[in-house]
């Protein structure tokens, strides 16, 4: 039988503000446990939430980005369980009126057509702590450092189709919450956790099939393989006879296994009631109309404009404008370098190939976008080689030097370019190599682009790696052709 | 000294007649000897109030001081206090010691105000009583021949007030438990607007229904108490941004021509014809000063009980799910597990009626459940609350009767929770409103006090106040004090 995948996401986006969503303290990842937990985080008696504006305005960014309604008149729920990173027993979100309704995102696909995925609604709320499972001789630590970093979460339509689909949705969704500058994209910190339902029903079939949610994916690769992995175990229980449980699943990705946490009837009844503590939250119309104003550009507008500004193919150009920060990266680097075609290469090839092997976002990057660009021009006037070049952002990327020309001086890699010694050096190097010309002279014309290779080695050695090679590929073919 | 008003004392403060050391010293020492008798303390903090007073008496003779500068005052067990114990009245908080004030504890140290202790209540702010605390119960200094309640739940508040144990203390109301009580020990008490004062710092019983509020001898006092704890605050995002109006300068106002409603469903064939005698009279001496009676209908208050013990269940039941045992209060000896710490921890920690009350709100809030409790409380609410306004379309004033009877015995309501529920009929509906309402003392019954209740129109605490202030300018109810408790 021929099975349709049917895909639904629920994302978390934490928000890049500075305080928690509902208290003072500081939301910056990475400090000593439990040191950015305030009386209010920790819920000590008598404490009470006050709205952190930004968290609201960040809310509202996304819902005008994605086209969406936004619900003037909002209210926190509380959401009831019990759990040790849970300090006050529930969690303040939003149920039935969220403060963002409706809206769709365009997705462009592998295969170069596009999608439209709806949105149901996104909706704030805050985040818990962390539980420590190590380390503590047979108990569990808290940290609450996360316990009120304010999050939206974004629910989808069951709009997706395949895991490609899926993955697709994913990193625009990354690149326009980026792109607002209301999250800071960064996966491994868990800025953006996806949860992912999956159901299978054979094509043809409207009615959807029982799915499950496989919770807290912190990869686009992880979620890629969970819902592979999903969808044949989904299609293997149903053609072996078995029935697909309602059910929450957990993927670990170093086993490439999932297992399930907890089936619908062990689901929790959550007793959301509005929260007494916090009023309902109502914006007027100018103060949205102010935030539409304020609006930085969007992953598409971008992309449009590096196809028209920078004369880009289509696929360059949606890989730099995909996020904000390698857009602004590019683009600093393109102004220096005064080619954007060959800075575009540069930033999406050796750089980014070193980002992901080092698993450093492009804010962090050790060299600067400045830096490159000169980099860049120095190869686009023939200054150096791009294997010089290649050289040259080694040394960069140490974080030591960042004057171009500099490390280019120190390291000897100026080519030569002098067409009188590149030709002395030509005739040298052809003397010693009489059979090879011979050959080359008989081969036909395809053959003999593959024999030029030959005499470019010993000409680079000879030239200790510094004769401009396109300078000798142009005397070669004047000597040999001629 | 003992009858001295706020105002008096201030007064003999700063002419140097008596300094605040020697004053805070009288309190303690009465605590000390009387307060066995009626376990209105649960935290008496000597060393502190005495540092407390000396700094006063220092500012004073700077000539820095204001009007509560060097004031003793205690604070019902439920306002955190910066360093200082905080119980609820509970095993659960039995060693908590808050790292941060109250706004309302602040408020006053920062008016100068010294801190003789903590009152006792019931636990969490739960009963009508004051038999609920896991620091024993509370002893009305009004007992006669039997031992009787305070009412509660700030009878702990209550009580020290009328022994002449502090010269005032703060209370908090849900349903009537400043109110109540200040009616069972013949005390005025206050329970203002609802976002009037900051419930930043005062552990949550019902967050929609909790009100801090003064609990005084007189209305003058509970006006001065008001004016340190009233305000929008910007840790309490429920406290409203209204401008507080000066509460003493509206008290010498006149009555003459103040409408004041009677509300048809209360004063009916149910209410004691004593009670109905006492307000009668009440009403008379009002008329006398030229305020105007009419009747008023309200014509869901009926429903007021039953709404508030949806509404106020299920508030309790989230606003208590942080006492888990896992980061700070009572924790169970050897855990074996999560769950088991959770549930050891929370029964050992909560008494009886806390417990009955978080399972009635989890109960209210299930699945399948909400709309027919939790929504149609709401629902209630909103009745009550149109009745109201309505009402005060054609009257400034409500009164009614605080309380079915006055102080009965203790142990006497038995076993049946409804019964002592039932003791907040004529105080709760104010709560669902959001109103304010003061109870003062009207009369005594058989030696005992009772009270009359002002209900305002929101944010007319001023108005009740000026009521309750020229009924006490022309009846001596309120100076009234239990016997045996002078030195």
């Amino acid at each position: 039988m021929q099975w349709e995948t049917v895909i639904g996401l629920e994302i978390h986006v934490q928000l890049a503000t500075k305080s928690k969503i509902f208290s003072g303290s500081s939301t910056a990842f990475g400090a000593e446990p439990n040191t950015q937990a305030s009386a209010v985080d920790l819920a000590l008696p008598g404490t009470l939430p006050v709205p952190n504006e930004q968290a609201f305005r960040y809310a509202i960014l996304f819902g005008l980005a994605i086209d969406a309604e936004i619900n003037k008149r909002s209210v926190f729920e509380r959401k009831n369980y019990f759990y040790p990173d849970l300090p006050k027993g529930y969690q303040t979100t939003q149920l039935d009126k969220p403060i963002v309704g409706p809206g769709h995102v365009e997705v462009d696909l592998p295969d170069g057509s596009s999608k439209t995925v709806r949105i149901h609604h996104a909706h704030l709320e805050e985040d818990a702590g962390k539980s420590l499972h190590e380390d503590f001789h047979g108990m569990s630590g808290i940290d609450l450092n996360r316990a009120g970093t304010p999050l939206i979460e974004i629910v989808t339509e069951p709009d997706m189709r395949s895991s490609e689909e899926a993955v697709a949705f994913a990193k625009k969704l990354h690149s326009i919450v980026t792109s607002l500058g209301i999250c800071d994209g960064d996966m491994s910190q868990g800025s953006m956790r996806f949860d992912v339902n999956i159901s299978v029903r054979p094509v043809g079939q409207e009615e959807y099939g029982t799915r499950t949610e496989t919770k807290n994916l912190n990869s686009f690769r992880f979620m890629e393989r969970a819902i592979k992995l999903e969808v044949e175990r989904q299609i293997d229980v149903i053609e072996d006879g078995g029935r697909i449980v309602q059910e929450t699943r957990l993927y670990d990705g170093d086993k490439d296994l999932s297992r399930s946490m907890r089936s619908k009837e062990e689901a929790n009844d959550y007793r959301y009631f509005p929260c007494p503590d916090l009023l309902p939250v109502v914006f007027e119309d100018d103060y949205i109309e102010a935030l539409k104003e304020q609006m930085p550009e969007l992953p598409d507008a971008r992309k449009a404009r590096f196809v028209a500004q920078y004369s880009l193919s289509d696929y360059d150009a949606s890989i730099l404008s995909a996020d904000a920060a390698t857009a602004q990266y590019f683009e600093t680097v393109a102004e220096h370098a005064g080619d954007a075609k060959l800075s575009a290469n540069w930033v999406m090839g050796e750089l980014s190939g070193r980002l992901n092997s080092e698993d450093i976002l492009i804010q962090n990057c050790p060299v600067s976008a400045k830096a490159l660009g000169q980099l860049v021009l120095r190869v686009k006037d023939g200054t150096i080689s791009s294997s010089g070049a290649k050289k040259v952002f080694g040394i960069l990327w140490q974080g030591e030097q960042n004057d171009v020309d500099q490390i280019i001086d120190q390291e000897g890699l100026k080519q030569v370019s002098d067409t009188g010694a590149l030709e002395a050096m030509v005739d040298e190097v052809l003397a010693g190599m009489p059979d090879q010309i011979a050959q080359y002279k008989a081969a036909d014309e395809k053959k003999r682009k593959k024999l030029m290779g030959g005499f470019m080695g010993p000409l680079m050695k000879a030239s200790k790696g510094q004769g401009n090679p396109k300078l000798f590929n142009e005397i070669l073919q004047r000597k040999l052709n001629g | 000294m003992l009858d001295k008003s706020i105002k008096e004392l201030s007064e003999g403060l700063q002419s140097g007649a008596f300094s605040s050391v020697e004053l805070t010293q009288r309190y303690l020492d009465r605590i000390t000897r009387l307060d066995s008798r009626y376990n209105s303390f649960v935290t008496v903090d000597e060393a502190s109030a005495m540092a407390q007073a000396k700094a006063a008496d220092a500012r004073i003779a700077k000539g820095e001081a204001t009007l509560w500068t060097g004031i003793p005052l205690a604070h019902k067990d439920v306002f955190c206090t910066d360093g200082l114990r905080t119980t609820c009245g509970s095993r659960m908080l039995e060693n908590f010691v808050p790292p941060y004030d109250a706004t309302v504890t602040a408020n006053f140290k920062q008016a100068g105000a010294v801190c003789l202790g903590k009152t006792n209540m019931d636990e969490f702010a739960m009963g009508s009583s004051n038999e609920n605390s896991y620091f024993g119960k509370v002893i009305n200094p009004w007992s006669d021949e039997i031992e009787r309640v305070p009412g509660g739940s700030s009878g702990g508040s209550a009580a020290a007030v009328a022994a002449r144990l502090a010269p005032v203390a703060t209370g908090t109301d849900t349903g009537g438990s400043i109110r109540q009580p200040a009616s069972f020990c013949g005390i005025t008490g206050l329970k203002p607007t609802y976002g009037r004062v900051s419930r930043y710092g005062m552990i949550a019983y019902a967050s929609s229904l909790d009100q801090g509020g003064p609990m005084a001898r007189s209305a003058e006092d509970a006006a001065l108490m008001l004016q340190v704890m009233a305000g929008h605050d910007p840790k309490d995002s429920t406290s409203i941004k209204q401008d507080v109006p000066d509460y003493a300068a509206a008290l010498e106002q006149s009555i003459k021509g103040l409408r004041i409603g009677l509300p048809r469903e209360f004063f009916n064939a149910q209410l004691d014809s004593r009670i109905q005698n006492i307000l009668q009279d009440a009403i008379k001496v009002l008329e006398a000063q030229g305020a105007i009676f009419s009747e008023v209908s309200l014509p869901n208050v009926e429903l007021g009980i039953p709404a508030y013990y949806v509404i106020a269940p299920a508030e309790c039941s989230a606003n208590l799910s942080r006492f888990d045992g896992v980061r700070y209060g009572h924790r169970c000896e050897a855990p074996e597990d999560l769950m088991d710490l959770y549930m050891r921890s929370r029964s050992e920690g909560f008494g009886d009626e806390v417990q009955r009350r978080i399972l009635i709100g989890t109960y209210a809030l299930s699945a399948g459940y909400y709309d027919a409790y939790y929504g149609k409380a709401q629902q209630v609410r909103r009745l009550i609350k149109n009745d109201y306004v309505n009402a005060f379309g054609n009257v400034d004033v409500i009164l009614s009767p605080t309380t079915p009877s006055t102080t009965f015995g203790i142990g006497s309501k038995g076993e049946d929770p409804v019964q002592m529920y039932l003791e907040d009929i004529y105080t709760i509906t104010t709560n669902l409103a959001g109103l304010p309402g003061i109870s003062l003392p009207a009369g005594q019954i058989d030696g005992l006090p009772i009270g009359m209740q002002l209900t305002g129109n929101y944010f007319d605490e001023a108005r009740i106040l000026n009521v309750a202030h020229q009924f006490q300018n022309a009846t001596d109810w309120h100076t009234q004090a239990p016997h045996g408790i002078h030195d």
